[in-house]
This record gives structure tokens, sequence and C-alpha cells, in this order.
């Protein structure tokens, strides 16, 4: 080349082409990228480091006895978290053990049976159920959900009184209540990731089964739904995460009390209802310190359960969409 | 199996769970349209022209509107938009173009952190680091919707971005155009139905969040002047006029709760139209 | 896109539109919420340039934000202790001053089918009922109280406030002056550890709980109970008439304390003495901090506080809050030169 022989034109070129691409901006560009996805990194951090800063006072005064004890008393000073939890975990089942059925049911409906305009279409409509602000679900739970339940109740509780689960008065706002609205809030969830993981399925299985003389439910529930497993149970993980940080609607249903009852009759609370309700008006700083500590036990069961979500619906070849 | 064909029991079965699931999606489906339905006959003819101009009135007076409110939420959302978008867009060029394969999943693996944080908590988090300096504001609702906005934006940007075939990046480039001219006007392009139906959804979604908000733009009966000042959005008075003992209170919670959903649902149903554009079972 | 544009534009139009007023903002008691935005917005018709937002969240947010920092000043239906006024102290660099706005009653709301009439309570019956004492409507504590209602055989379902409250703070002040167990076992504040029952979000949620479920009982602001339409008892008062809240009692409750108010206006009225008086009667008051750095701000709310205990003290009745008495109007007036 031309430049070999002429060593300063070589080193003239060789400046040039860097300034021109200073000029043309790439390297400005790549940094400017660099600087917005280390950002990221910076805020999560601050986000943390706030969290676990501000709740200090609170782990080093109670430990891991606030994961245990039961007493929610701002004026003594005593601060237990178990009822919080105890609530959490108590309607976030509810709603899976309602939502799960439904929704791995409707899921094998719209990707096993339904044509597949029909099926597009409808699973359009319920993604947009998932989109439906949580307030609005709160707003319905207290003026239908609620009222349906207190007529639904009583015969509930003649036929299947003698549980404890169904022991005791219900007045309308309750643990069953908050878990019936977080129910519908997360079905969409379990349906569109699992008639994801559904269709991803191999066609030759469902044939080979349906050619030995299998039924379109034997084929169905025994070969497909069993190798979509762990995305369903993906699926489900999903759920769950959403329904542990669900806080309006379930604020306006739960009966917002710290109490521990064995009935799901009874009105309860959870982690993000008591952070909603107590913040703006904690009146001590080692009562704020609780609730945010509160804050990061849930922000990390949520983590976790994402994690895992996400790598159980990978493993069986479905898209995590979000 | 016998040559007679199948038993009567594995017939029903079958018919008997198909038809159940049937149920269960029709349900499904049917309880969108319950809610929609049930807001429209609650709060539809709520919706006349003070409830989008007026003030709210004190309570005891009938009358006013949600006018500040429905102001406060575009402020909001405008400023959330301005902090995720840009944030997260480019990150998630970084992601697709230019980062190696390790930083790459460092960034990833703390946007699903952050992601996966409860509402509530950034709520607390926006508090303590700008309210507590600053005072109640559309600042502090916008920066806490911002950052909720962020990981959604990253992951979007960086899923279009990469679905844009590789011919093309090449293709520019073999002509002469660097790295960051390609993105800029090669790729990004390509992928520009996708990244905006993207944030279209992103929008919607932080659009209907409630419980950030609580303890970041309060409220105000007032309009709400600039950017530093407490002020009404259209889910916290939702959540405020829903609890409230004044039927007429509750007529205005249900016209705020039809207009939020039929917002959030028209930006849904656009955003998809326009990624999809009438295909059928294809992987997203 | 174009959408965002157009709010831009807004938002930059409402951005300088900010110049020339005042903008405070306030959060605090729910109780005199409806009282607060009358006078609010009726204080802006008449002074178009001075806004003061008051959003209520409860007296217990009131105190904390004050405290904070983030509100220029709060309101509570409970006096600030000694401990949270050195906190704004310490915090805040100066003092924090209560003035009394109105006088509102709190009243026990009851939900039983079949009972029409208002029911007489003894201090007793209430103790016992929040304790979880008394257990049943047809307990000979109430029946004897009630010579002719037929109360049921059925369990009471308890009811009060879930979050810090300023009414929970009058009214486990009252129950704390007429039952030793009940001030030994639970005491007084905005959020204590109820014995019993459910907990109701804000006064409107407490009323709705009642209001759905029979056999219930809760308390709550007269002016709640009115606006409702829920029947609500009469109390046994400290003179051992069974009294019917109204602003005529309420005023009579007030009235032998004005006198003796002290200077910091921190005074409790509940079981006052006199034939008249209503036993479960409070002040309620805004917190503001004695020294305001912004001359508008302090202007604007010297300005409103002297307007308050004029022209806002002739509003008052027709929300259902009694007025402040003169003598403790005349002090407030003059304390008001202390904001400096």
């Amino acid at each position: 080349m031309a430049t070999a022989t002429f060593p300063q034109a070589a080193r003239l070129s060789r400046r040039a082409s860097l300034l021109r691409r200073a000029l043309s901006g790439d390297s400005l560009a790549q940094l400017i990228v660099f600087l917005a996805a280390t950002a990221i990194l910076a805020l999560t951090a601050l986000l943390v480091w706030e969290l676990w800063s501000h709740s200090g006072p609170s782990r080093a005064k109670f430990g891991w006895d606030f994961l245990r004890t039961s007493t929610w008393d701002p004026v003594a000073g005593e601060f237990g978290a178990l009822p919080f939890i105890y609530g959490t975990v108590v309607t976030s089942l509810v709603a899976l053990l309602i939502a799960i059925p439904f929704g791995v049911g409707a899921a094998i409906f719209l990707a096993e049976l339904a044509p597949p305009k029909l099926s597009d279409a409808m699973t359009f409509l319920i993604e947009l159920l998932a989109a439906v602000p949580s307030v609005i679900f709160g707003l319905i739970g207290i003026f239908v959900l609620v009222p349906m339940l207190t007529k639904i109740v009583p015969g509930l509780k003649d036929a299947l009184g003698f549980l404890p689960v169904f022991a005791g008065p219900f007045y309308g706002v309750s643990l069953l209540s908050a878990g019936v609205v977080l129910s519908v809030m997360v079905a969409p969830f379990i349906i569109s990731v699992s008639r994801e993981v559904l269709l991803a399925v191999p066609r030759d299985l469902r044939e080979a089964a349906l050619a030995l003389g299998a039924t379109r439910w034997e084929s169905t529930w025994d070969i497909v739904v069993p190798f979509a497993r762990r995305g369903i149970m993906g699926s489900v993980f999903l759920a769950l995460a959403r329904a542990l940080g669900e806080t309006m609607a379930v604020t306006m249903v739960v009966g917002n009390t710290p109490k521990i009852a064995a009935s799901l009759l009874a009105p309860g609370y959870s982690i993000a209802a008591v952070i909603a309700n107590e913040f703006a008006e904690a009146t001590s700083d080692i009562h704020i310190s609780t609730l945010i500590e509160l804050g990061l036990v849930l922000f990390g069961v949520t983590i976790v359960l994402n994690a895992a979500a996400r790598l159980l619906i990978l493993a069986t070849g479905g898209k995590v969409s979000q | 199996m016998t040559a007679g064909g199948l038993s009567f029991r594995r017939k029903a079965v079958n018919a008997f769970m198909l038809g159940l699931t049937g149920v269960f999606t029709v349900l499904a489906v049917g309880i969108l349209f319950f809610v929609l339905g049930y807001l429209f006959v609650q709060g539809g003819f709520s919706l006349n022209w003070d409830f989008f101009t007026k003030l709210p009135v004190p309570v005891g007076e009938a009358g006013g509107g949600m006018a500040n409110a429905l102001l406060g939420s575009a402020k909001v959302l405008l400023l959330a938009t301005s902090i995720g978008v840009p944030i997260g867009f480019l990150a998630g060029i970084y992601l697709a173009e230019y980062s190696g394969a390790a930083y790459a999943s460092v960034i990833r693996f703390v946007t699903d952190l952050l992601n996966g944080v409860p509402s509530i908590v950034i709520g607390i988090f926006a508090y303590s680091i700008i309210v507590l300096k600053f005072g109640f504001s559309t600042l502090a609702g916008g920066v806490a919707l911002g950052v909720m906005m962020i990981p959604i934006a990253l992951r979007s940007t960086e899923e279009f971005l990469k679905s844009v075939p590789v011919s093309l990046r090449e293709g520019a480039m073999a002509l002469g155009a660097t790295k960051s001219r390609t993105i800029a006007t090669v790729v990004v392009p390509a992928a520009i139905r996708g990244l905006i139906s993207g944030m279209m959804l992103n929008l919607a979604r932080v659009a209907g969040e409630t419980a950030p908000l609580l303890f970041t733009a309060l409220g105000n009966q007032f309009w709400s002047p600039g950017w530093r000042q407490p002020t009404a959005t259209l889910p916290s008075m939702i959540y405020e006029y829903a609890k409230a003992p004044y039927e007429d209170w509750h007529r205005q919670a249900w016209a705020a709760g039809f207009t939020l959903l039929a917002l959030v649902l028209l930006v849904n149903i656009t955003a998809r139209s326009i990624i999809s554009g009438g295909l059928s079972h294809k992987p997203r | 896109m174009k959408k965002n544009a157009m709010f831009l534009l807004a938002g930059i139009a409402m951005a300088v539109a900010a110049s020339g007023e005042t903008l405070i903002n306030a959060t605090g008691a729910t109780f005199p919420y409806p009282m607060y935005s009358k006078w609010f917005n009726e204080y802006k018709k008449m002074h178009p340039d001075v806004q003061i937002n008051y959003q209520s969240r409860g007296s217990g947010a009131g105190i904390q934000q004050v405290t904070a920092g983030t509100v220029d000043f709060g309101a509570s239906d409970g006096p600030m202790d000694d401990k949270q006024l050195k906190e704004f102290q310490d915090k805040r660099g100066s003092e924090i001053l209560h003035f009394p706005t109105v006088l509102g009653a709190v009243v026990p709301t009851y939900n039983i089918p079949g009972v029409t009439e208002p029911l007489n309570f003894t201090p007793e019956a209430l103790a016992g009922i929040y304790l979880g004492k008394i257990t049943k409507w047809n307990d000979p504590e109430i029946a004897k109280a009630n010579p002719g209602v037929k109360l049921p055989n059925t369990d009471i379902v308890v009811v009060h406030r879930a979050e810090a409250s300023g009414t929970s703070f009058i009214w486990t002040d009252y129950l704390s002056k007429v039952s030793k167990e009940w001030e030994m076992m639970v005491g007084r504040g905005t959020s204590v550890k109820w014995p019993v029952g459910l907990g109701g979000q804000g006064s409107e949620g407490l009323t709705g709980q009642v209001k759905q479920t029979p056999n219930s009982i809760g308390y709550v602001e007269l002016t709640y109970a009115l606006q409702n339409k829920i029947p609500y008892g009469k109390v046994k008062n400290a003179a051992g008439q069974f009294v019917q809240a109204d602003l005529a009692s309420v005023t009579a409750a007030a009235a032998s304390a004005s006198k003796t108010i002290p200077d910091d206006f921190r005074v409790s009225i509940t079981n006052a003495q006199g034939k008249t008086a209503y036993p479960i009667a409070s002040f309620t008051w805004l917190l503001i901090p004695a020294k305001i750095s912004d001359p508008a701000k302090k202007k604007a709310l010297t300005d409103f506080l002297s307007w308050m205990l004029k022209d806002g003290q002739t509003m008052t009745e027709a929300l259902s809050f009694a007025p402040l008495p003169k003598d403790v109007v005349a002090k407030e007036t003059k304390a008001i030169a202390k904001i400096k």
C-alpha cells in the first residue's frame, strides 16, 4: 500500500481515521449506551442500598425474630412480621389454587382445541385482562365481589363449615376475598405463558398418541402437558411473583387486620398492604424501619421466584414474553 | 385396545374435559367484558363535560370533576417516559449491539432484579431519594414510574433489535457506515414497529399504577403547576374516592375507572396491532 | 408521539403559570377533612394567589410528614406528645405550634338488625365491648341502659380504624379515662394494639364496614355518621346523663376547658364536666412550625389563620362541626404572632 512508503502520510491517515471515527460519533455512541446500561446497575445498587440501610435499625433491634413473631404494636414498639408474611402467602396460595386449574385448562383449550384464529383472538383478549390496572380490580372487588361472596359463603359454610379453613364469621373482607381477586389478576399470565409452551411441544408427540388410539383429551393430558410441565411451572412462579407484590387490589378487600387465623373467611393483612397503609404515617423511626424491612423481605422472595420462573420456562422452550 | 373402539367412559371423559376447558376460557374472556361493562354502566354516564374540565369540589358539594387528575397523570407519565425510555432504549442498544456476553448477562440479571421489585417498594425508594429532599411532587411520581419503565424498555428494545437480520447490518457496514450509523439509520428503523409498540405497552402498564404514587405525588385538590408540587393522578383519585362514603365520589370513581381502563386498553390494542399486523400462531 | 407533544406543551404552560402564586401543601387528619376542604376552597376563591392543598391521610401522617419537612404544615386530632415535640425541634430546628380549628365529636355507631332507636351506652359498656369482655348485644351492661329495647343475643362485631388515626386517639383517650383496665392494657394513641375487632381503612372504610356487617359496632366522627345516615348512640357523661352528640353538647364539652386551656392549646376534653357535655369530644389542631422561612408562605398562613378564626368559624355548623369557644379564639388570635 502507498502508505507504507510514506510513514508520515501513514501517521496522518491513522490520525484522520481516528478523528473520523470520533467525529462520526462511534466511540461517543458506544460510551453513551455503555453509560446507560451501567446507570441501570448503579440505580439498582442504590435502591438495594437504600432499602438495606433504612431497614438497619429494625434488623438490628429484632434480628431474625422479626420474621417469627406476630405482635404488631406500634404504640409499644413491638413489631413482628409473621401476620403479614402469613397473609401474603395465604392469599397468593388461594389465588394459585384457583388460577392454576382455570389457567391451565384455558391454555389447553387455546393451544390444542380452538381453531387458530379464535385462539389468537381469545388470547389477545385475555392478555388485555392482564393490563387492567389493579386499583380497578380493587374497585370491582369491594363493590361486586365482596357482596357476591357474602351471598355465596353461607352456602359454602353449610357444606364445608366443619373445615377449619371455612370456620368462623365472614365479614366480606377476608383472606378469601383477596385470594379470589388475585386469582383473576394472575390467571392471564398462566394462560398466556402456558399456551406458548404447549404450542412449542412438537407435533409428532400428539400425532403419535392419537395414532395409537388416545382420545384428544388423553393425548393432551397424558402426553403434551407433562412435556410442557416445566414451562407451566414457570408460568405459575411468574403468577406467584405478581400475586405477592400486588398492593391496591389486596388492601381494598383483605380486611387489614394483622392477625393470623386458620380460617380463610377471617380478615388478614399482606406485606404490600401494610406498607401502603402505614408508611406515610409511621411516626417513629423504628416503625418506618420495620416497614422498609418488610419491603426488603418481599423483594427478596420475589427475586427468587422470578429467577426460578424464567429458568423453568426456558427449560421447555417457551418464550417469556412480558 | 378393543376392536370395537373407545369405551364410553373414555369418550365421556374426553368430551367433559374438553368442554370444561372451553368453559374456563370463555370465563376468562368473559371477565374482561364484565369489568369493562360494569365500569361503563356505573361510570360511563357520569362522563360529562364537567368530569374532564372541572376541578374537584369540597366534600358534600355535588358536581366537580377530575380535570386536574387527568393532567396530573399525563405529566407524571410524560416524565416517567422521558426517564425510563431513553435509559432502557440506550441500554438495550448496548446489550444488542455492543456489549460482550459477560457484562450483558450481568446487566440482564440486574435488570431482572429491578423488574422484580414490588411497585410499593419503588414508591418507598422514590420517597427516600426525592420526597425527603424536595417534597411531594410530580417529579417524585415521575421518577418512581420511570424506574419501573426501565426494565421493560430494555428487554423489549434488546429483543426487537436482535430480531433484525444480521444481513441488514452487514450490508450497511459493507457500504462503509460506522457501527453507530448503522444502528441509527438501519437497525432501529427496521425494528421500529416493535420498539414503538413495546413503549406503548410499557406506558399503559405504568399508567395504571397507584401504589408508587401514594407517597410520591400525594395528591392535590387544585391544579398542580410545574413539576415540584404534589399532583392529583387518575389512579390515586380512584382509590381515594372509592373508599369515601359519598355517593357522588363513588360515581366519579367509576367514571375515572372507566376512563383509565378505556385508555389503557386502547393503547394496548393499538400497540399489539402494530406488531402483529394479522399474523397467527407465529412465535412472538 | 403527537399526544406526548401536546402534553409537553400543556405541562410547560403549567410550569410557567406558577410564578406569583403561593403554594402551600399539607397533610393530616381525616376527621376535619370536610371542613378543611371547604375552607381552603373558599379561601382560594377569595385569594386566588394562595393555594393551600390539604390531603387527608390521617393524623399520624400529619405529624410524620410535617416533622420530615415534606409538607408545610400538618393536622391532627390528637395533640403531639412531648417526645414528638422534641423530635420536631431536633429535626427542623424550631418549635411546632398547635392551632385548634374546630370541635368535633366521635360517636359510637352500630348496625343491629331490628334496632332503630338510638342506644344508650355507658362508659363501662363501651370499654367492655372494645376490650372484648362484653361479647353479646344483650349483655346486662348494655341492656340495663336500654330498658324496653329488644337487644338480640348475637355476637358483637367490633370495628376499629386500621391505620393511625386521630379519631382513634380521641376514642382511646376517652376509654383510657373511663376504664383503668383499658388504660393499662391498651392505652391511648393514634394506632394501638386493639384487643379485638376488624380494621376499617379511614372513616370511610370503617363506616362502610359497619354498614355492611350486621351486629357490628364502630366509632366515627359525627359528620361522617350524619352524612352516611347511620344510627349512633348516646353516651353517658361524667355527670351521669346520657347525651346525644350534637353541636350544643360538643360546645358544652369545651366550655369548661376553654377557660383553663394551656398556652400551647394541647388539651383533652374527653369525659368533660358539665351536665350537657358530650363526653367524647375533642379539639382538632393544625400543626404549624413556629419558624417559616418563606415570607410569602408565612404571610399566607398567618392571614389564613386570622380568616379561619373569624369568617371560617361561621361555616362550621353547616358541616356539623362546632365552632371554637370565644375564649379560645381570642387566645389563639394572639398566638398567631408566635409564627416568625
